[in-house]
């Protein structure tokens, strides 16, 4: 599915800040994929590992952390983690509440030698 | 060991085009809906209700995103739309790349409102800007009322949600009050349309919305 083509703009990422820095090999990508996003880990490491093979980033590590989806009540102004159909306001129990994070995806850095 | 920062959206290359997409189209004047859905809720029947809707009243082209086939695209140029078909050949999302082919192919100095309609998909498609002003969920009481919660990504990300086949209410078990709820939980600011692409129930108050949009936009 997407995750190859996504997986390719990531190698790309990597490859530029690699040349960038003046590195020789890449030892680990780390990510960084919020809740709401849709793109799987493992289907991001097997493609990585596929097409990272030849360039300065075979071998590497993916280290992926997923952000947590954080929302603001805007009601009472507390934030709160969401979570399944709990969508409301645990302050005052309002339900408007406004995703502020969760949808990230970005390479967050990269640890070259 | 060296540690280097990149803090890049990998999406950015899609991002760049779509905002590529965005700016082409305004200086046309058109408002750009992506409108987006599971396969089978009424993606191209509510195009094809929206098209007669705004006949005479904005002027609409159209690009049908499918994995396969012109099926879609034919329904749509039968009403003497301006249509290009996008077939994505197993992609189950349209993205900006491929809309900014398609943008080539329409008469753009002739339209007013420009409907996409993506692959249909709750999930992929979300991801992808195309260069849209307006997003839409459509949903049909068909496919139950906890949708939203089991995919919030949509759900939150949209301007509108159209809730479709409210003709079938009597013959499913759906919850609308729950449905509404869920809707405004995730998205308050969302606007709600019930209606039903089959009797035409319901589509003026979303056709006329949409044109409302058209005319913020255009001043």
């Amino acid at each position: 599915m997407h995750e190859l083509s996504v997986t390719e703009q990531m190698l790309h990422i990597v490859l530029d800040h690699t040349q960038k820095a003046h590195a020789k090999q890449v030892l680990r990508v780390n990510l960084v994929i919020g809740e709401l996003s849709p793109f799987v880990g493992e289907s991001i490491q097997f493609y990585f590992d596929l097409l990272a093979k030849g360039t300065e980033a075979e071998n590497a590590k993916l280290s992926i952390s997923r952000s947590p989806v954080r929302a603001r009540c805007r009601q009472c102004g507390s934030e709160f983690h969401p979570e399944g159909t709990a969508w409301a306001c645990p302050e005052c129990g309002d339900l408007l509440g406004e995703v502020l994070a969760g949808r990230e995806f970005y390479v967050e850095s990269i640890e070259v030698e | 060991m060296k540690k280097v920062e990149v803090i890049t959206p990998i999406l950015n290359a899609n991002d760049l085009v779509a905002q590529e997409n965005q700016n082409l189209l305004k200086t046309h004047g058109i408002l750009p809906v992506n409108l987006m859905a599971s396969p089978g809720a009424g993606k191209t029947s509510l195009v094809l209700q929206t098209i007669k809707a705004l006949q005479g009243r904005a002027r609409l082209g159209v690009v049908e995103g499918d994995i396969a086939s012109s099926i879609d695209s034919d329904k749509v140029a039968a009403t003497h739309t301006p249509v290009v078909q996008i077939n994505t050949g197993g992609e189950c999302h349209l993205d900006a790349l491929t809309v900014q082919k398609a943008l080539k192919a329409l008469p753009l100095s002739s339209l007013d409102i420009l409907l996409i309609e993506n692959v249909g998909n709750l999930i992929c498609p979300v991801e992808f800007r195309l260069g849209e002003k307006i997003r839409v969920a459509i949903a049909s009481v068909a496919e139950g009322d906890d949708k939203p919660y089991k995919y919030p990504g949509i759900f939150t990300s949209v301007h509108a949600v159209v809730l479709n086949k409210i003709d079938l209410l009597p013959y499913v078990d759906f919850d609308l009050e729950a449905m509404r709820q869920a809707i405004k939980r995730l998205n308050p600011g969302a606007k709600i349309f019930e209606l039903s692409c089959r009797t035409g129930e319901g589509v003026t108050a979303w056709a006329a919305w949409l044109e409302s949009q058209w005319k913020v936009q255009e001043k």
